[in-house]
């Protein structure tokens, strides 16, 4: 007997091949499935986020607009406005707004806004979502004309350029973004500037100097279990050591901030670089992990030392998974939560944050703190604020990616 | 009068940790000359040839025992540095291993740190001009060292080698790497660079180490069941080839070995 009589001939042969294949194909089937449910996993998650931020909101004046100009409210130019409110404010109303900024100077939008929240006063009735909108116009309108009689119906989108740049209000119509996505804007700052100076170094450190002993092995191991630590113990950590010990150093006063306390965008900065040091000490080891030994020797060999073969060939050419490290604390920082309402943001100011000593928001403590509330016209613009969070999440990993691309230019 | 020998190793044993890789050997390496390591695999040739400019410093658990001479000193001393002894002993890789930099600053980088005052373009030419790598490399010296040949690339570390002067070069399996014709060329290289340096080169190839040396070592395990290599016999090439005293050397250069 060959060996080969062993082996399955002709038909038999043909037959089990098709076995093989078919074990095959259904793998194939099953991988490709997976990929579908996290297609439509992500899709559903953009409808949804899309589905609240757009549609059919029923609204009423509580005052009538005809008592202020006889001009239709669509067609009021800037100018108008500027005078009609001049006329209808009171005097220390119109004295405040024209101190922040001169009447003349603002938009005709801004103008339109501050006409309808002061002296209209838009009273939004009830809002829809955009599928609702879509698919049950006619029984919307019924409604309304049954439930609102004297309510306008209109379809508006949650997210204008007027939401990015209005501070917070406590009406949802007019509330806006620009003090939470600052607030965002300090935070992702401060804990990149604290933790990737120190990540880096720790990471150098560890994968270049220190000896491979019992004591480095633990401290490893300890950084690779930090960074599964849940936000809030960070949050707790923030608190205990940023905002009530090294409060005269986060809340300002030793720089001579009055009026201050520990609850700073700075103490949440540090909160959210602590958090995200793991991140970055992890992702810099393996950059610098993956720097080919042949490389240092090199620089070895022609009698540099261990600092100079750091700084001139390990560090650059770790620089991109450096990078991707970054990339990843920024979306982390930028996402997170928890620690930021026990740090203690704050959840209603319209003060845009100046300096690391001021108050803060952020974009998730808003958007919490929007979908609390009762009223549906609040859960719009808390999905409105959800795109603005995912545009500006987008925006800052492009960077750092463009940035890493740059980098990774060989030689 | 100058000495004779560039360096000189007594009773020099190399240790991993408690493992002992090579057992007491002692070398005079005469200086302008080429002498070539050889042996079988994991006999302890790179080890040895690393331990001259101390890169085995960078393995963890690494140490010597004996001396490492060079013009006296022993190179393994406490007031020592080995930066020091890697700037008067440059060493040539197996894998070409050019920095991922431009041609020139591959020259450029080892004389600014070790603090060339000179004019750097002189030295860029006069270091390519000697690993006869000039004339194919002059109108592009921007271009990365990632864009020449492997033989290209290997000449190009040994003019970053001779860019920062050294007394002595290391050579490990320096055209393994490399095609024939490439192999040839880095063959004649050396034969140019001992009228300046001294070379020591460890080779797989015995034709090699037969063509371009002036003395050959020949190490092997110490004996059967052990670990670790030494040299069993160290002398001028002709004599390693043609008339070896030990029974073993000649069993390896003639090709009956195990």
């Amino acid at each position: 007997m060959s060996i080969n009589s062993h082996y399955p001939q002709a038909e038999d042969f043909r037959h089990a091949l098709n076995a093989r294949y078919r074990a095959a194909s259904i793998w194939q089937a099953l991988f490709l499935s997976a990929l579908l449910i996290a297609i439509i996993s992500l899709l559903a998650l953009i409808y949804n986020v899309l589905d609240g931020a757009f549609g059919f909101v029923a609204f009423d004046y509580k005052n009538d607009p005809a008592a202020y100009t006889s001009t239709p409210m669509s067609e009021l130019t800037q100018k108008e406005l500027a005078a009609i409110l001049k006329d209808n404010l009171s005097s220390g109303a119109y004295n405040k707004l024209e101190k922040e900024q001169p009447l003349e100077k603002r938009s005709q939008a801004e103008l339109y806004t501050l006409f309808l929240e002061r002296l209209v006063e838009l009273d939004t009735k009830n809002t829809w979502s955009m599928t609702e909108s879509l698919l049950h116009e006619n029984e919307i309108r019924a409604e309304v004309a049954r439930k609102y009689p004297t309510a306008k119906l209109e379809f508006r989108s949650w997210l204008t350029p007027q939401f990015l740049v209005t501070p917070m209000s406590s009406k949802a119509e007019f509330a806006g973004v620009r003090t939470a996505i600052l607030g965002s804007l300090w935070l992702v700052g401060i804990a990149i500037l604290f933790a990737l100076p120190i990540g880096t170094g720790a990471a150098i450190y560890l994968q270049e100097y220190a000896p491979k002993n019992f004591l480095t092995s633990i401290i490893q191991t300890n950084i690779n279990n930090l960074s599964g630590v849940p936000s809030i113990v960070y949050g707790m950590l923030g608190l205990a050591v940023f905002v009530r010990v090294m409060e005269p150093l986060t809340s300002g006063s030793v720089f001579g901030v009055t009026d201050a306390n520990g609850r700073t965008v700075l103490s949440a900065g540090l909160t959210m670089g602590i958090l995200v040091l793991p991140l970055i000490i992890i992702n810099a080891q393996e950059a610098i992990k993956a720097v080919p030994d042949s490389l240092r020797q090199a620089a070895y060999g022609v009698g540099a030392t261990r600092w100079q073969t750091v700084w001139h060939h390990v560090l650059p050419n770790a620089l991109p998974g450096i990078l991707t490290g970054t990339i990843l604390s920024i979306s982390r920082a930028l996402g997170e939560t928890a620690p930021l309402i026990v740090v203690g943001a704050s959840t209603f100011i319209s003060m845009d944050p100046d300096s690391p000593f001021s108050k803060f928001t952020a974009l998730p403590i808003q958007i919490y703190q929007w979908t609390t509330r009762a009223q549906s016209e609040f859960h719009a613009i808390a999905a409105g604020a959800i795109v603005v969070l995912l545009i500006l999440l987008l925006t800052l990993n492009a960077t750092a990616i463009l940035l890493r691309n740059r980098f990774q230019r060989r030689w | 009068m100058e000495n004779k020998y560039a360096i000189e190793a007594n009773a020099l044993s190399i240790y991993y940790g408690s493992f002992m890789a090579v057992n007491n050997v002692d070398m005079l390496i005469e200086a302008q000359k080429i002498t070539a390591i050889i042996g079988p695999s994991g006999c302890g040739k790179s080890t040895l040839l690393r331990a001259f400019n101390r890169m085995n410093d960078f393995v963890p658990g690494c140490h010597v025992t004996g001396e490492l001479l060079m013009q006296g000193k022993n190179l393994y001393s406490k007031d020592i540095d080995p930066v020091e002894v890697r700037r008067k002993i440059g060493m040539v890789f197996q894998k070409p291993n050019p920095f991922p930099k431009s041609i020139y600053e591959n020259i450029a980088w080892g004389a600014r740190i070790n603090g060339f005052k000179g004019n750097m373009d002189e030295l860029v030419e006069q270091s390519l001009l000697g690993a006869a790598l000039w004339d194919e490399v002059k109108d592009k010296l921007q271009d990365s060292a990632y864009a020449l040949s492997g033989g290209q690339q290997q000449r190009l570390c040994i003019a970053r080698t001779i860019a920062i002067q050294p007394e002595i070069i290391l050579m490990d399996e320096p055209a393994s790497a490399l095609d024939p014709i490439s192999t040839l060329r880095i063959e004649e290289l050396m034969q140019e660079l001992k009228k300046n340096y001294t070379i020591i080169i460890v080779t797989h190839n015995m034709q090699q180490a037969a063509r371009v040396s002036d003395y050959t070592a020949m190490m092997m395990l110490d004996k059967e069941g052990s670990r670790s290599g030494t040299v069993i016999e160290f002398s001028e090439t002709k004599r390693i080839f043609t008339n070896p005293k030990d029974k073993r050397t000649e069993d390896y250069v003639t090709g009956r070995f195990g």
